[in-house]
């Protein structure tokens, strides 16, 4: 239901309250329209095609050994054993990748070094987390390559571990990388250490700032492990063929990183790699990492045989994209007037086995919500024996609001404001400076703020005893990165439309139906295609929230050229110029003569032939996105169990291509943040080994555990876009953990700084209260 | 190993193979049969994607050896659909975008139509324990637990109709 910023209810009043709102402030044809998604029916029915379900004929399975030890010397591999048994076919280690050259590779969501990408894909010299790659072997059945991968024997001379920030950043603490010095201000220390680098921002005089205010809080706060979570374990096959050329298929968030990276691991040209795109079952940031795709390559060039690889759940826990564990300090300091004097941070993030945490984005984001004059972050990006870090859902910021949203929570208790008004007071707008220096464009915190004061949740009574509501302000940046799109019409007016962007969750549709507003068609008119990287222009991942936002402005791009192709086309027609001929949804009119685009792509034959037009965009224009809860708990005083009562999500999307996707959006991104902040943690043993690496034991939230999520879509259009699209994807999961910590602190006057917030923790932290 | 040659029922209609002891209904499924709707999550039978109906009882597929489909009844995600029209739950999460990946959602398509042939009428408590069995980490459950009570509504409308 589509409602005004000036009539929330659509019924002339403020107060009627709707599960799911949309303020809407621009009124499309077809965008903001809720059409049922191209791939669908696939999806209901069992036939779309995911990566675990391709079988080529005469495909090897392989299984890859991983190290059972947090940090060890490998002093020898063995696969002699393994080697013999029959149905094996080969084994890998990292002797058979082509060594690492010394330089940086885009791997997706920025650059790292192409010696930490290539270690992490196979062990090599150490192994640095539990669960590290060390060989792969194929054989005729995974049952065989399971067996065989166990065989292969490893001598491995246990080291040392360090599992947290705080530990890997002491002095004399085991260093996971003799050659890793800290980037520290323009330079490299002397001494190896842990810390990959340490980065500042200033703005103002914090010191200054601290002085002038009658209220300064000062919270440390630490984060667990947390991974993704995607349903579908990571998967790949791989050929290849006689003629050189490699072809891959999987589930992947970025066909052309995987083909890239490859190209670059393996030292081959990308025009001899062509990547295949599988619908991907979940990524989160989790999917743009390679981890198995060389592997298969180089086993399928050893045995002239597709070679398919699959995690199991185990491996997916230990091998693969974990989030952050933090520790993160903040002191806020507001004079009595209710104005925020001052902000400090220190973030100190573990990067897992290789640098890149993700403590930049962290760092950058923390005090975002804010209009503050002294303001100082410090950033750590610290290396420790947990598995490489993988993007995840706005990543390093959820962990930064945890810290950042308590404290501020806090001063506005202690000042005795109400803690949305004292954010709304405070809130950045267009020209406020981050700490990191980007002045803001037109954003829409305050908008958010006061959806959140204005919502009725907001007022609500909590209706019971050892319940309380706590709200927080997230911040994300969303990305651009470069996209591209082909729009071929056919002869009855329907569209096709290829495009390189994985579609991890309705994004054929939201591109589609911005080509649709354009060309005056319905969105099921298009026909959207996600193709190999043969077939279509380069294009980044789906990530960074940036596929509506930028695939869609190539398919709106491609769709103008397709009308100013239609208007030449109707203009041979009638003998006029092309300047001559208007056109306004679907319809082309020339000195009161008109025909639809359907009737002009049926005459195409006989106008020049087929209509084709192709867009390549790089934006600049991307619009970040704030995002809020309103959280109702109720702690279980016996058991420290907490309860979600009811949940609101508030998020400026700018515009809302498809609501009923970006709802979506909203409500698992809350959800992830539910479970992050509830349940979810690495139990890591001693031993640096992990626990519980099970989804009965990693414990993600079910439907059981969980109320109906409300949202409330503000839509402050973003200048930058055709249709003011901001992206929504990422910002949903940042208030959640801070949100549901002011809300325990609420119901039970404990202040949780350390996640997750299970019932031992709380009931902890009752007891000593 | 020696293989097992398994007579079963897949989808009403008559399906045989042969079997290693060690495989699961869910390697026979997907590997053997060909019938890839149905996921594997975590092979442990803590993630409902691999959800199937046996005898009347939904299981997890990973959980059940192939050689134990033996004479059984099968019915997989494939099988949901009536002929050419989607039954009401396929319907109601397509209409209420009750699926983003989508990997989950075979699971959930049979263990809700499961329910619904038992409870016509479920409260969306009711909805929420029978579905604690299949996780989906896109949603947030919100448009899943919403479909399945539309497509229960959907079915009462039909039947009156």
């Amino acid at each position: 239901m589509t409602k005004t910023a000036n009539d929330p209810a659509g019924n002339g009043s403020r107060t009627r309250y709707e599960p799911n709102m949309v303020l809407a402030t621009q009124q499309f044809d077809v965008v903001g329209t809720r059409p049922v998604r191209h791939d669908g029916t696939d999806k209901v029915t069992g036939r779309a095609v995911y990566g675990a379900d391709v079988q080529l004929a005469g495909t090897l399975h392989a299984a890859t050994l991983r190290s059972p030890h947090a940090h060890a010397k490998i002093v020898g591999i063995d696969s002699s054993e393994a080697e013999a048994m029959e149905g094996v076919y080969a084994v890998v280690t990292a002797a058979d990748l082509p060594p690492a050259e010394d330089k940086i590779v885009d791997v997706g969501e920025g650059n790292t070094r192409l010696a930490y990408v290539h270690g992490n894909i196979l062990a090599s010299g150490k192994a640095l987390y539990e669960g590290h790659a060390v060989a792969a072997v194929a054989a005729a059945s995974p049952h065989l390559a399971l067996e065989a991968a166990k065989a292969v024997k490893v001598d491995y001379e246990p080291l040392p571990h360090v599992l947290t920030a705080p530990e890997g950043m002491d002095r004399g603490a085991p260093l996971l990388h003799d050659d890793l010095r800290t980037k520290e201000f323009g330079t490299r220390s002397e001494e190896p250490s842990n810390v990959a680098e340490h980065v500042r921002w200033t703005k103002g005089d914090v010191e200054a700032g601290f002085a002038a205010a009658d209220v300064v809080v000062e919270r440390t706060f630490d984060t667990a492990t947390v991974h993704q979570g995607y349903i579908e374990p990571h998967n790949v096959t791989a050929l290849w063929n006689h003629d050189g050329r490699l072809h891959i298929w999987c589930s992947t968030q970025g066909a052309f990183v995987v083909r890239d990276v490859t190209s670059k691991i393996l030292e081959i040209p990308v025009s001899n790699i062509k990547v295949t795109p599988m619908e991907i079952g979940g990524g989160f940031g989790g999917k743009i990492p390679l981890y198995m795709e060389p592997v298969a390559a180089l086993l399928s060039k050893k045995t002239a045989r597709p070679v398919k690889m699959v995690m199991s759940r185990e491996e997916v826990l230990l091998g693969t994209g974990p989030t952050a564990g933090s520790h993160v300090r903040v002191k806020v300091g507001a004079s009595s007037d209710g104005t925020i004097r001052a902000m400090d941070a220190t973030l100190a993030y573990e990067a897992g086995a290789y640098p890149g945490s993700f403590v930049l984005p962290g760092g950058m984001c923390i005090f975002a919500a804010y209009d503050c004059d002294n303001l100082s972050v410090d950033c750590y990006d610290v290396v420790v024996n947990k598995p490489s870090c993988a993007a995840y859902r706005a990543p390093g910021a959820p962990q930064a609001a945890f810290a950042a949203e308590q404290v501020v929570d806090e001063v506005a208790r202690e000042l005795g404001l109400d803690p949305a008004a004292f954010r709304l007071r405070n809130a950045a707008k267009e020209g406020t400076r981050r700490a990191d220096g980007p002045k803001f464009r037109r954003v829409g915190c305050e908008e958010v703020l006061q959806a959140v004061l204005d919502h009725p949740h907001y007022s609500a009574p909590l209706g019971g005893a050892n319940r309380g509501r706590g709200i927080a302000v997230g911040f994300w940046f969303n990305v651009g990165l470069e996209s591209s799109c082909t729009l071929n019409v056919n002869a009855n007016g329907t569209v096709h439309l290829v495009e390189g962007s994985t579609d991890i969750g309705g994004t054929r549709t939201s591109v589609a139906m911005q080509a649709a507003e354009v060309l005056g068609i319905q969105a099921e008119d298009i026909l959207p295609e996600v193709v190999d990287t043969d077939s279509v222009g380069f294009t980044s991942v789906t990530g960074g929230s940036r596929t509506t936002f930028a695939t869609g402005w190539a398919a709106h791009d491609a769709a103008q050229k397709v009308v100013a192709e239609m208007k030449a086309r109707a203009a041979k027609l009638w003998s006029v110029e092309p300047a001559a001929v208007d056109h306004a949804k679907g319809v082309y009119s020339s000195n009161g003569q008109s025909l639809t685009f359907q009737e002009l792509a049926g005459q195409s034959s006989r106008t020049g032939g087929p209509v084709s037009a192709t867009a390549t965009v790089k934006p600049r224009g991307v619009g970040g996105s704030f995002s809020a809860n309103i959280v109702d708990v109720e702690v279980d005083p016996e058991t420290g169990k907490v309860d979600i009562l009811r949940f609101t999500a508030v998020q400026d999307v700018g515009k809302a291509v498809h609501p009923s996707y970006v709802e979506g959006q909203m409500q698992g991104g809350s959800v992830q943040g539910i479970g992050w902040a509830l349940n979810e943690e690495y139990y890591m043993g001693s031993d640096g080994r992990m626990r519980n690496s099970t989804l009965l034991d990693y414990r993600m939230p079910t439907s059981l555990d969980l109320p109906m999520i409300d949202t409330c879509i503000v839509e402050v259009a973003n200048p930058g876009h055709p249709f003011g699209v901001r992206g929504v994807g990422e910002a949903n999961i940042i208030p959640p953990l801070a949100a549901i910590a002011n809300a325990i602190h609420d119901a039970a006057g404990v202040r949780m700084q350390r996640l997750p917030m299970n019932p031992a923790a709380v009931w902890s932290a009752l007891a000593a209260s | 190993m020696r293989s097992t040659h398994v007579r079963t029922t897949i989808n009403g209609e008559a399906a045989e193979f042969l079997c290693e002891p060690r495989q699961s209904l869910l390697e026979v499924l997907r590997d053997i049969l060909r019938l890839t709707g149905t996921k594997e999550g975590c092979n442990d039978g803590n993630c409902g994607a691999c959800t199937v109906e046996m005898d009347g009882r939904i299981v997890p597929a990973c959980l059940v050896l192939g050689v134990e489909a033996e004479g059984a009844e099968i019915l997989t995600v494939e099988g949901v659909a009536r002929g050419n029209r989607l039954h009401e739950v396929q319907s109601a999460f397509l209409e209420g975008a009750a699926l983003q990946c989508g990997v989950c959602t075979p699971g959930f398509v049979v263990a809700a139509k499961a329910l619904l042939d038992r409870n016509p009428d479920p409260t969306e408590n009711e909805v929420r324990l029978w579905l604690a069995n299949n996780l989906c980490r896109c949603t947030g459950y919100d448009k899943i637990v919403r479909s399945v009570l539309d497509a229960a509504s959907r079915m009462q409308q039909e039947t009156a109709a």
